[in-house]
């Protein structure tokens, strides 16, 4: 009998190091695999692809310029990633990231420039202002969900074609800027977020985001509230029978997803663009906040990770358009593959058994 | 006024019309259980496949391979979250995401294009014998692209297959009580994998209604969210072949309505708040304002079959 038991401890030791391997080792693989697959496309059109890497590479790394805008690329996707991930760790698909940067995006503009206050009340507010706007936006999902089991996906969607229209009407509308521009007045200086140095648009923000991920670290897994949150995430049921208040921890887990979203689109405003523009579509940060996530392992650590990867991806796309001759939809590829392999890390999972069983022989003979 | 009418309504039509078809698709996946999300990308892969099956053979070639191609992307999804039992909504972003990509990275690389497609032939109109004589009937139905008629024979086709044959039965009870369907020795994944793959016809058609029938190009992410409208309407019709058609129709209708705004006076009301409507109105629907919408019940489950 002994003997059994200590087989059986043994094997499920075995078993959780090997998933906890796997946990590094799917997104690495993942990221592997969708860089290869580039350099497929790109050879197809007669690219060299270790030169259009190197370039990718060169174009964040290689010089000061280049890093501030990869920073300012992944600036948005560390606050829609940490949205998503937060998301995930109570079981819920925030696929609303852009509805609520929209939202969050014109309620910092219009503070920014509706009023007039000294930097230290002006900026806090404008922040606040956004943060508000896309946690209710949120949250609303979040309440249609708790109260009457709503599929998030399909309201947060909804969400984001009513943001797109109601920021479109706002901006070229009641909130528009005298002149030519479909946009709303220019933001005091007051509410912007500062810049390192006048001549590169890496801003203040990359501290708030940094901040935030901190923050929901800390809040996952340091609070009686995190804990809920991530047993609310492994099986609901289970957590309201433990005597969990189930629906209003994912009102407030939408809001506060919401609200990370929002900071993103707050940063746009307070930090890139000083006003808010009658969008055209969505820029697709909420969409690329899934990707990072789902790489990101839904760990703060891992979203900024690969946050700052998807940073790199978008700063070297263009310029390997220009340089190399490669199109920059090539990245938009590479991105899908790699999300759909980490999805799919059953795939990895099958395999790394049926490895295991080959190299094991007898083990796994059952 | 009646002129006015016509016009309108013959616009709807025409406007509902790939809203149409890809929520009958997303209606046959959803109903085995499969959520797919994928139809905004299939739409918008299938969209360019016609145009350069158009552009090379013609444009009845062209709407032929949209849906094989389309057939295979969804083949991807079922794959991916069937067999894999990837998260169904994260497989389907991923195509979203990877549509995007290809079909620019073809764009360019066929067409030497960034924006859109160069022109090609579209598929025409037909024209209807004895509805084209019948006054105001005429303006709406007596002369439209060929993809309306389609969409509506598709309706009652999928109406009759879903709750008239024991395929429909088998699709329906995968969708909502597996287990008990594998007990009676239906071929669970085998359902699914048909059901999502015909989503993929559906969505393929309705990407070829794009670019060779509302338009005779394709332009870079021409599908614009109507895969997710189309999920919307389905939600809206409740998962069935007449509600959906209804429900896109409506959507059609807001649309046509912005469209023509400017001849028919409605300039009082902002055009944004006319494409929000459709939006407003599915949230209600879903939250039981507008009669409570309930999907299939193992719908975004993946199906593990228990070891004997």
């Amino acid at each position: 009998m002994k003997l059994v038991d200590k087989d059986i401890s043994e094997q499920r030791a075995q078993y959780f190091k090997s998933m906890n391997y796997m946990d590094y080792l799917v997104p690495i693989m993942s990221v592997l695999a969708g860089l290869i697959v580039g350099a497929i496309f790109m050879l197809i059109i007669g690219a060299d692809p270790i030169e259009a890497y190197k370039v990718l590479w060169n174009s964040s790394f290689g010089s000061m310029r280049g890093f501030g805008e990869m920073v300012v690329n992944a600036i948005p996707l560390i606050f829609t990633g940490l949205a998503v991930a937060f998301g995930f760790r109570i079981g819920l698909f925030n696929i609303g990231g852009d509805g609520q940067f929209l939202v969050s995006y014109i309620a910092a503009a219009y503070i920014g420039y509706i009023i007039q206050l000294p930097m230290y009340i002006h900026l806090p507010f404008a922040l606040l202002a956004g943060i508000l706007a896309a946690g209710i936006w949120g949250g609303f999902a979040g309440y249609l969900k708790a109260t009457l089991g709503v599929h998030e996906v399909i309201t947060t969607i909804m969400m984001n074609y009513i943001a797109l229209y109601l920021v479109g009407y706002l901006a070229n509308g009641p909130l528009k800027a005298d002149g030519p521009l479909p946009a709303t007045p220019k933001i005091y200086e007051t509410a912007r977020l500062p810049r390192f140095v006048p001549t590169m648009r890496i801003h203040y923000g990359i501290f708030l985001a940094l901040g935030a991920a901190v923050l929901i670290y800390w809040l996952l897994f340091k609070t009686t509230f995190g804990y809920e949150i991530r047993a609310t995430g492994q099986n609901a049921d289970a957590a309201e029978f433990g005597g969990i208040n189930v629906a209003r921890n994912m009102m407030l887990a939408m809001f506060i997803s919401g609200a990370l979203a929002g900071l993103a689109g707050t940063s746009q405003a307070l930090g890139m663009e000083y006003r808010a523009y009658q969008p055209f579509g969505f820029i697709g940060y909420g969409f690329t906040g899934i990707a990072v996530a789902l790489v990101g392992k839904s760990h703060p650590l891992g979203v900024v990770l690969a946050a700052l990867l998807f940073g790199v991806l978008n700063r070297g796309a263009m310029m390997m358009q220009s340089m190399v001759g490669v199109p920059k939809e090539v990245v938009e590829i590479i991105q899908a593959i790699i999300i759909i392999f980490v999805a799919s890390e059953y795939i990895f999972k099958y395999l790394y058994r049926k490895w295991q069983e080959r190299k094991g022989g007898l083990v796994n003979a059952d | 006024m009646l002129t006015n009418l016509g016009a309108l309504l013959s616009t709807t039509l025409r406007m509902a019309t790939p809203l149409i078809l890809a929520s009958l698709g997303g209606m046959f996946s959803e109903r085995s259980g499969v959520i797919n999300i994928a139809l905004e990308g299939i739409m918008l892969i299938g969209a360019f496949t016609a145009m350069v099956g158009s552009y090379y053979f013609s444009p009845w070639t062209g709407v032929l391979l949209a849906i094989i191609v389309g057939m295979l992307v969804a083949l991807v999804h079922a794959i991916a979250s069937i067999s894999f039992r990837a998260d169904q909504i994260v497989s389907a972003t991923a195509i979203n995401i990877f549509a995007t990509g290809i079909t620019g990275f073809l764009l360019r690389l066929v067409f030497g294009e960034a924006g859109q497609s160069p022109s090609v032939q579209d598929v025409g109109t037909w024209t209807i014998p004895i509805i084209n004589k019948i006054p105001f009937l005429k303006t709406v139905l007596g002369n439209q692209i060929p993809f309306v008629y389609i969409a509506l024979i598709l309706v009652a086709v999928s109406y009759w297959v879903l709750f008239k044959t024991p395929f429909g039965l088998r699709i329906r009870s995968v969708g909502e009580h597996p287990a008990a369907a594998d007990s009676v020795g239906i071929n669970v994944i085998k359902m699914r994998y048909i059901a999502v793959i015909m989503s993929g016809f559906f969505a393929g058609l309705a990407g070829a209604s794009l670019s060779i029938g509302l338009l005779d190009l394709f332009v870079k992410n021409m599908s614009s969210g109507r895969g997710f409208i189309a999920l919307a309407a389905m939600i809206f019709g409740k998962w069935t072949p007449h509600g959906a058609m209804l429900a896109a129709l409506l959507f059609g209708f807001a649309d046509a309505l912005q469209m023509l705004g400017q001849t028919l006076g409605l300039t009082f009301i902002p055009r944004q708040f006319l494409l929000m409507a459709p939006y407003i109105v599915t949230i209600l629907a879903l939250a039981g304002v507008v009669g409570r919408s309930t999907p299939p019940a193992a719908d975004g489950e993946p199906y593990i079959k228990e070891e004997v």
